[in-house]
Order: C-alpha cells, then structure tokens, then sequence
C-alpha cells in the first residue's frame, strides 16, 4: 500500500478552475451580496447566543468545571440529494452488518467458525463483554445510536474513519447548530429547500421505544448521565428534555429483584430502556469496575435477565475497536451478502511485522492511532509533528505495538469557512447518528466537524476542532 | 418526578430566594449605616446584624474578626468562601439549574446563567459606592426569574418545588429579620416615637418590601404591634409569614403523595397557628419567643419535606409510623 498524496485535497463548493460548483451556487451568489461587515457581526451574534444558552462542553485537562465553547462556523456545509441518498444506504448497510456481528459474536459465532474472523482477535479483546454471551436483545440490535465518521476525499470518494458504536456524542450540535443558523439567516433558508433534521429527538424515542423488552407496551424511557461534569452533559441534559424523559445519574436508580427502579417523589418507579450514555466499565460496580459510583449495582443482572434494555448495549465496543474496523467490509459481505457501499481506509496492522516495517520506516507520511483511543487523543499525524515528536511516537509503537494501527495521511475534503482572514476552505469530516430499532433511520444530515487552522487535519473538538450545519438539499 | 431533580428544583429556589434576601438586609444597613451612629450604637453593633441575621457571624469572626461595613459587605455579598454569600448562592442556584436543566424551561435557564456570568463580570469591579446598586440588580434578578418562571413553565409538581423552595426560604427570612430587630419592637428605654426608633421600623419595613403597604393599611404612626402584624399574621402582605406558608401549604396539597403526610400536616398546623393566631397572644408569649418557635417549626417542616421527597427513598421497605412525632 502507498500513501496517498496530501497536497490536492477535494475542495466541496470550488472545482479545480476556481468555479463554485452547482450545489453551492446560491450560497456563493447570497455571500457575494453581503454587506461588509455582516458575517463578523453574525459570528459575534452565534457566540453570544451559545454562551447565554450555555452550550459548553468540558475539557479534560483543563481546571475542574470549566466549561468552553465549541467553536461554531457559520458558513454551511452542503450536500446534494443524491450524493445523500447514496451515503445512506451505504451507512444503513454498515450498521445492519455491524449489528448482525455482534449478535453472532455473542451468540453462535458463525463469523469466527467461517474463518473470516480469529477467535483471538474477538475474545481477547478486552471490549468483548463475555457476560453478553448468550443474551438475547429485542430487535437483536446492540448498537441503536451509531455514529459514523466519514470523510471526503474526491467527489464520488468517501472513507469510512471509524465508527462509534459505544456512546457517540455531537447530536444535539447538529440540532443547535441548525436551530442558531435558522435565527441568524432565516433568509437563507427561505432560498434553499434544506431537509429538516429537527424530529431527530422524536426519532430517537421511537428507536428507544422500539428497543424496550417485548413484554412492554409502554416502556418507560430515561437518559443516563455521568453527571453535570461529563464533558457532554449538555447534550445528555438536551436530548431528555427534547424526548420528555428523565435525566438520570447512577445514584438515582437502584435494582430490587432484578427490575431496574428510579426514585421518584411518588416512590419507586420501573424503568424498562435506559439511554445510557455512561460507558460499559462503569455501569455496574458489582459487574465491571467496582470503584465506580455512576454505576447502578445489579444493573447487568437486571439488563441479563430482560428486565432492562440498555442503549447501546453492553459489550458493543468489541465492534467499533480501530483493529475490528478492519473487518467490518467483511462482515457485510458475510452477514449481507452485499458488496460493501462505503469504503473503509486503507490500514495497516501494526501488530502483523511487515506492515509494522513499512509503518515505521514512513511515520513521517501517515497518521498513527491507538487501537483502543478515541477523540483524537494519543494520535500522532505524521506530516503536522516534528522530529522529536514522531521519535517520541516512534518508541510507544516499539513498546506495544499491537495497540497501534496507521493510516495515509487522508486529503479530506474542505468546506467554505470563517477564519480571521475571511471565507476559506478548512478540512472536514461528516459524523451521521444511524438509528437501529425495528427499522434503520437517520436524518439527512449529520455533524460537520472542520479543522480551524489551515492545513490542519484535526477536527476533534476536544483538538481545538469546530462545528457546521450540514445541509442536504432537496431535490 | 426524580426525587433529585426535586431536590434541586427546591434548593435552586431557595438559594435565589436567599440571594435576595441577604441583598436586602445588606441594603438596609447600608442605609442604616448612614444615619448619626449615636441613634444605633457603634459600628461593629449596627453591623451584626446582617451577620446575625443571615447566621454567618461565626464564619465573619474567624476570617475579620469585629464587624465592620466594608468587610461585612463583601463577607455576605462577594465572598466564595462564606456559603452563604450572595455569590455562592447565586453559583449554587446555577449549579442546582444546571443539574435539572431538563426539568426547567430554557427561558428560566438562560435567566439563571446570564445571572451567574453577570454577576462574574461585576464581581471584578465591584466598588464601596456600587454596593447599593449591586442589592438592586440582585432583586431584579431574582424577581425576573420568579417572573420568567411562572411565565413559562408547566404548572406541574415541578413548580410546586419551585415555589415550596421560595417560600419556605423567604418565611424563614421574614421571622429571623423580625428576630434580631424584634427589640426595636418592644417598648424602649427611649421614648416611643422617637426619631430613631421611627426610622428603624421604616428600615426594617422597607427590608421586607413592606413600608408602602402598611402606610396603605394603617394610615398612622409605626406602632410595633401593628408592624408584627403585618409581617406575620397578615396574609395580604407577600412576605408575611402567613402569606408564605398560604403558599408552602398549597404547594404541598398539589405535590401531594402518601410519603407527603406528615410535612402536609406540618405545614397545615403551621398555616392554621397564623391564619387563627392574634397579634396579642404573640406578644404575651413574647415576639422572640414566638419567632424562635417558628424557625424551629419551619426548620423541622423542611427537614420532613426533604425526607419525604427529596432524598432516595426505598418503598419495598414498610414506610415508618411517624405518630410518635407529633407532640410538639
């Protein structure tokens, strides 16, 4: 495999000649008749806006409690109909294969008896749960909120980055960043046939709904927090209140004879699906890690036994693991029996040797990644770090370097943005919120998240990344 | 509704409320404070009050030791370290909001946190002569929030722990402004009428928001029957004792709830002492007896409230008898 070339990058409202491209054409022509002036004042207008409403988030390794704006960008990002409609088949169809696997790997393991699949690499991941072997969920869905990262990196060309199949977060940017656009350029939209993304809330109670055990037929739904100082607690905070359920935390549910109760001012009252958003380790102290305190002890008894439905389920990080990743245009051929949509990026293993001397011998062109990492942290990018950097890198890889995987250094796709210096194309990536329940739904649209700094590759907003409204044009 | 979000929807009440409440009694000794001292005793006297009222003296003592008005004011206002300070009332209720931001309205929210940023941005130039300004802008807070929550909010149990919150907090400022002035109340050593006294009795009215009022009531002289009246057993006054537990009775009827029993019967045995009670029986047990009595019962009736609703109560186990608590 060789490295892809990073200078040319697919620039998403300008074709190579410098002509803005047709889907961006009536955007182009509203900013050319802007007032000078008018995008400052509007940018200063969205921030005060996000303070007031206090849409922070936390940033770990900053002094406890402080709470911080994501930088939000106010030039849109746009899709045509078509190109949507492709994307969303091609992410139904992951997440139907993804599901589909970890309903086998905790049941028959049809996947791993073909020989498609090592038992090793499945069982001895530490993210496989082995408490799930067995169980059986409605809908046989683990993985009901999946959030897929993509990137652009030619017209037609989309990868697949990862996929997060644990507690993704970012949805409720994707809905306050269409909501503050909407206040901000109502003329905008009056311009553009944009597709709604607003009922996402109503959508994911129903999926939520979907999911309760069988048995139920009004299914008492609460979201579960780690508390008000997780880095997304607003969002926790925004989606209970959209979806008018409880806001939950660990303290305020207790187990008694395997059925899951809230403490209520009326006494104890059972809860049938929690959207969890408190990662697997820490729900159960009796379970998984005993010095947890958001947990709930006896809470994977409860969930076992069918009392309880936990969204995501237990044990689908085994799924969404960047070594599992490799075999996932695998899993759809196998469960689907479909040639795969959306391609994955070409990655090398850095526990197989001869992709472990090509790596080493090119760090300085790839991006190197933690197997198990996510949010940016603890990756390097070959061509943005410095000699010591990559050196540095170069010695964590020796230690272990089976908990590493590379990438070519992606040209992603670059969007219109504000920067101090004007409109200027910044890199982005796409992460859409992929609903499984008795059907597959999602909205059109997703959360654009874009690199600030030019050149940058990073869009992590825990990086120093920003966010856009991602618009899908009706045809 | 979740007994913790109860639990902060009461507390974010009743630190708003406690806000105000200290930028009151903070205002009237400021205004006290620019009468001749002779009228009211030394410095350190005048200001023990605020202190004693709002029960941080001890706090005050160990960090600045005699009362005095510049470091009074910035212990009760600005301080982070006195829990009970304007500011970290004001971070608490934004605290308590932002837990349960699901079970207040946006508006109610916004109200909260621009509060909260504001009063960070004055806090870093704040000045001697701001101060009187400062109490202002606390009430306008805190009455634009009681405003924005009864104009937006759904009138559920929700609300109910909102305004059980207020005003079982503001009943328990009323009866301890009265308590540490009631000896302005009793008849003195100076004569009755005098300048002094006149002038204390419109300070403490004005604390409460109440001078007006009884100017409309009385149309005469301030007596101090007649001003005990009016803060305790007049129910037309919206910071009399009986006009607040009107509200925490009513508040607790609608919350409802077979744990409830007890703090409903606490709070009508409350309610019924000062809806049938008589200005005279008050005096004749003595003012600061019969205010001593009241915060003990308030501080019970909050206790209760808080074992029956607010804490994790586990109902698989058989709910104790309480009968034996009803002697008091």
């Amino acid at each position: 495999m060789n490295a892809k070339p990073t200078k040319n990058y697919f620039n998403e409202m300008r074709a190579e000649d410098g002509a803005v491209r047709e889907i961006y054409r009536r955007y182009a022509d509203w900013l050319a008749d802007l007032p000078d002036g008018t995008l400052e004042r509007k940018c200063a207008e969205a921030e005060l806006l996000f303070r007031r409403l206090g849409i922070t988030f936390a940033v770990y390794g900053e002094a406890a409690g402080s709470e911080r704006l994501i930088p939000f960008d106010i030039v849109p990002r746009i899709f045509g109909a078509g190109e949507w409609r492709r994307l969303e088949l091609g992410l139904k169809q992951r997440v139907r294969a993804l599901n589909a696997f970890l309903h086998d790997i905790y049941h028959d393991q049809e996947i791993i008896k073909a020989g498609v699949i090592s038992a090793r690499q499945v069982l001895d991941n530490v993210l496989y749960r082995r408490e799930m072997q067995g169980v059986d969920l409605p809908n046989q869905v683990y993985a009901h909120i999946a959030g897929i990262d993509l990137v652009r990196v030619a017209e037609n060309d989309f990868y697949v980055l990862e996929d997060n199949l644990r507690t993704p977060s970012g949805v409720s940017y994707m809905l306050e960043n269409r909501n503050t656009m909407m206040r901000l350029f109502p003329e905008l939209f009056a311009g553009h046939a944009v597709e709604p993304v607003e009922h996402y809330p109503q959508m994911l109670l129903e999926t939520l709904r979907e999911a309760a055990p069988t048995h139920v037929s009004d299914p008492v739904i609460v979201v579960m927090t780690p508390g008000s100082y997780n880095s997304a607690y607003f969002e926790h905070a925004f989606l209970a209140s959209q979806m008018g359920v409880e806001l939950v935390e660990g303290q305020d549910l207790f187990v008694h004879q395997r059925k899951v109760y809230m403490y209520t001012t009326d006494g104890p009252q059972q809860v049938h699906v929690i959207y969890r958003r408190v990662d697997d380790d820490f729900l159960d102290p009796l379970a998984f890690r005993p010095d947890s305190t958001l947990g709930v002890p006896g809470l994977l008894d409860a969930y076992c036994s069918g009392n309880v439905v936990l969204a995501n389920g237990v044990g689908a990080g085994v799924a969404d693991d960047k070594s599992t990743y490799l075999y996932v245009p695998e899993m759809i051929r196998f469960y689907l029996g479909e040639a795969p949509l959306l391609s994955n990026v070409p990655t090398w293993r850095l526990s197989e040797q001869d992709d472990l001397k090509y790596v080493l011998a090119h760090l300085p062109e790839l991006v190197v990644k933690e197997v198990q990492g996510s949010g940016g942290y603890g990756m390097l990018v070959g061509p943005t770090s410095s000699k010591a950097e990559i050196e540095a890198y170069r010695q964590r890889i020796l230690a272990e370097p089976a908990t590493f995987i590379a990438q070519p250094t992606l040209a992603l796709s670059a969007c219109p943005t504000m920067v101090e210096s004007g409109v200027a194309p910044r890199h982005v990536d796409l992460r859409p919120f992929v609903l499984s329940g008795k059907e597959i739904r999602l909205v059109p649209g997703g959360l654009t998240r874009v690199a600030l700094s030019e050149g940058s590759l990073v869009v992590n907003s825990s990086q120093g990344g920003g966010t856009k409204d991602t618009w899908v044009l009706e045809d | 509704m979740l007994s913790r979000t109860a639990d902060n929807l009461f507390w974010m009440a009743r630190h708003i409320e406690r806000a105000e409440n200290t930028a009151r009694v903070l205002d009237v000794a400021h205004r006290s404070s620019l009468l001749p001292l002779d009228m009211e005793g030394t410095e350190a006297y005048l200001w023990y009050a605020p202190l004693n009222i709002t029960g941080c003296a001890a706090g005050y003592e160990i960090k600045y030791g005699l009362a005095r008005a510049d470091t009074v004011t910035l212990y009760m206002a600005l301080d982070p370290d006195n829990p009970s300070s304007i500011y970290s009332c004001l971070k608490s209720a934004r605290e308590n909001a932002r837990s349960v931001r699901g079970a207040i309205t946006s508006e109610m929210w916004e109200v909260i946190n621009a509060t909260w940023l504001e009063l960070n941005r004055l806090v870093s130039r704040m000045q001697r002569e701001k101060f009187p300004d400062f109490f202002d802008w606390v009430k306008d807070r805190s009455h634009l929030f009681r405003g924005v929550t009864l104009g937006t909010i759904l009138k559920d149990i929700a609300l109910s722990f909102v305004k059980l919150g207020t005003f079982l907090e503001r009943a328990d400022n009323t009866a301890r402004i009265l308590d540490v002035k009631y000896h302005i109340l009793l008849p003195s050593v100076h004569d009755v009428g005098g300048a002094a006294d006149y002038y204390q009795w419109g300070a403490l009215l004005r604390s409460v928001s109440a001078f007006e009022a009884y100017r409309k009531i009385y149309r005469d002289g301030i007596s101090p029957r007649r001003v005990a009246e009016l803060l305790i057993l007049r129910d037309d006054m919206p910071r009399s004792l009986h006009a607040c537990m009107n509200e925490v009775e009513a508040a607790l009827i609608d919350i409802n709830g077979s744990s409830g029993r007890e703090a409903r019967r606490r709070a009508g045995e409350q309610h019924a002492a000062l809806h049938f009670g008589l200005i005279e029986d008050v005096f004749s047990q003595g003012l600061h007896e019969y205010l001593t009595d009241f915060l003990e019962h308030t501080d019970l009736l909050g206790r209760e409230i808080g074992n029956a609703y607010l804490s994790r109560r586990d109902h698989f186990e058989t709910i104790p008898v309480r009968g034996s608590m009803q002697v008091q």
